[in-house]
């Protein structure tokens, strides 16, 4: 069973719709003896880091996320990928749960807009099993303007927007995508496979 | 850099697809949810409901389309026709859409445009324009279907668009369509040499080689057709291969 936590930040009945059309036990939950129990934790989010980390804090969830995480697979989708670094900067500084070190910050592409929205190619730069069954000409969608800076070795896959964009990150237990998985085609549902087969 | 997108479009009326289509292996071709599966196969980047439900009683059927259509396709939904509110615009996210396409209720209140943006996000917050020339140079804007000339200024209209925070903006030239002579390309380069927002270009696709043209000669992002696919008369995966044989980076699936 895959907890996807539940704090009240955007849509999160399309990963729970991914997650039924491949077959795969999920519940949305912000309830810690469920996160606890569950094999595998899915953390969404869209909207603001601050607000996002505000919410978390109010159900309780920033510590049980951080024990529950050297436990078992996690998995951060957008701005719950972002969250999982040291600290992000959109609006203010605020910490993050610190899951992977690195830090979140305002994209600055030459030339091209934020927010980076739509289709982009994920380019490998290290072996991750949630990559596994996965080619080298792969589209996923994103949209967001803030960007994780982090350790190469923590960067499963990125993508080229003006710039390497970290776009799957990888550490441990610990997973994160910029882009929406559940979104993304094909090639988002083998992911969310990938992980749910972990 | 991102992949140009190819996004078919189906019109919806009373929660059945209007114009008939013709795809092998689906039974029921008015199913929107079938069609939208089918579109997905071929490799939609994102699929466009168009909902001309005309009495208001029909109008919460677009959104049991919707909610059906999340349960099986993954990729960005959006709806456009007859949003009036920001209830209109919660209700059709709530049921599983990424985008909503406004178009008259924004050129009557274009605070619709700011609330929306600023509650939702101006990724979920896409303009529709509906435009036609009217001098060299010069086009102005139509509300209800391209049906009333409202004698506002086209490239006045996205600016200020863009300024209140929509997302992104669909322009369809009445010129141009259901003439299946191509996009057009004078009235696309004029809005997307006004704004940095995301264009959509429709109205006018009618052969394989639109395609590549109007991503050759304008700064259009994505291209949009309706009846073009709804006939089977190209498939959005023959498209595709024609923009990736052309150079262009696309997804294929």
């Amino acid at each position: 069973m895959i907890a996807i936590i539940d704090y009240g930040a955007g849509n999160i009945f399309s990963v729970k719709n991914a997650c039924e059309y491949l077959g795969v036990d999920a519940l949305l939950t912000n309830d810690p003896v469920q996160i606890e129990n569950a094999d595998k934790l899915i953390l969404p989010g869209v909207g603001a880091f601050p607000a996002a980390m505000d919410k978390l804090e109010k159900a309780g969830l920033v510590e049980l996320i951080r024990r529950e995480a050297q436990k078992k697979p996690l998995l951060g989708i957008c701005l719950g990928m972002q969250m999982l670094f040291t600290k992000g900067y959109e609006f203010e500084e605020r910490e993050g749960l610190g899951l992977i070190e690195g830090e979140v910050r305002l994209m600055t592409p030459k030339g091209l807009d934020i927010p980076h929205m739509g289709w982009n190619r994920l380019i490998k730069n290290r072996e991750c099993p949630l990559l596994d069954g996965l080619g080298d000409d792969e589209y996923v969608y994103f949209v967001h303007s803030y960007a994780a800076q982090c350790a190469d070795e923590d960067v499963a896959a990125y993508t080229d927007y003006g710039t390497k964009v970290t776009a799957l990150v990888h550490r441990g237990n610990v997973y994160g995508a910029q882009f929406h998985p559940e979104k993304s085609g094909r090639t988002g549902l083998s992911i969310l496979k990938s992980f749910a087969a972990l | 850099m991102l992949a140009k997108r190819v996004i078919p479009c189906l019109d919806v009326r009373d929660g059945k697809v209007v114009k008939g289509v013709k795809f092998e292996g689906i039974r029921d071709v008015g199913d929107p949810v079938a069609c939208a599966e089918e579109y997905n196969r071929q490799g939609a980047d994102e699929i466009v409901f168009y909902d001309i439900t005309a009495s208001h009683e029909g109008r919460g059927v677009i959104l049991d389309v919707v909610r059906e259509t999340a349960r099986k396709v993954f990729v960005p939904l959006c709806v456009g026709g007859g949003i009036k509110d920001i209830d209109d615009i919660r209700a059709i996210l709530r049921a599983g859409a990424d985008k909503v396409s406004v178009n008259s209720q924004a050129v009557k209140n274009p605070q619709l445009i700011k609330e929306g943006a600023d509650i939702f996000g101006s990724q979920c917050i896409c303009l529709g324009v509906d435009a036609k020339k009217t001098a060299p140079g010069k086009w102005t804007v139509y509300i209800n279907g391209g049906r009333i000339d409202m004698g506002l200024d086209l490239v006045e209209w996205v600016k200020k668009a863009q300024a209140l925070g929509a997302g992104e903006i669909c322009l369809n030239s009445i010129d141009a369509d259901g003439t299946k002579e191509g996009f057009d390309i004078d009235m696309l380069n004029a809005v997307c040499n006004a704004v940095t927002i995301p264009v959509i270009a429709s109205g006018g696709a009618g052969k394989l080689s639109d395609f590549p043209d109007v991503f050759e000669k304008t700064g259009a992002s994505a291209a949009l057709a309706a009846s073009l696919f709804h006939f089977g008369e190209l498939t959005v995966g023959q498209v595709k291969d024609e923009l990736k044989a052309k150079g262009f980076p696309v997804r294929c699936v």
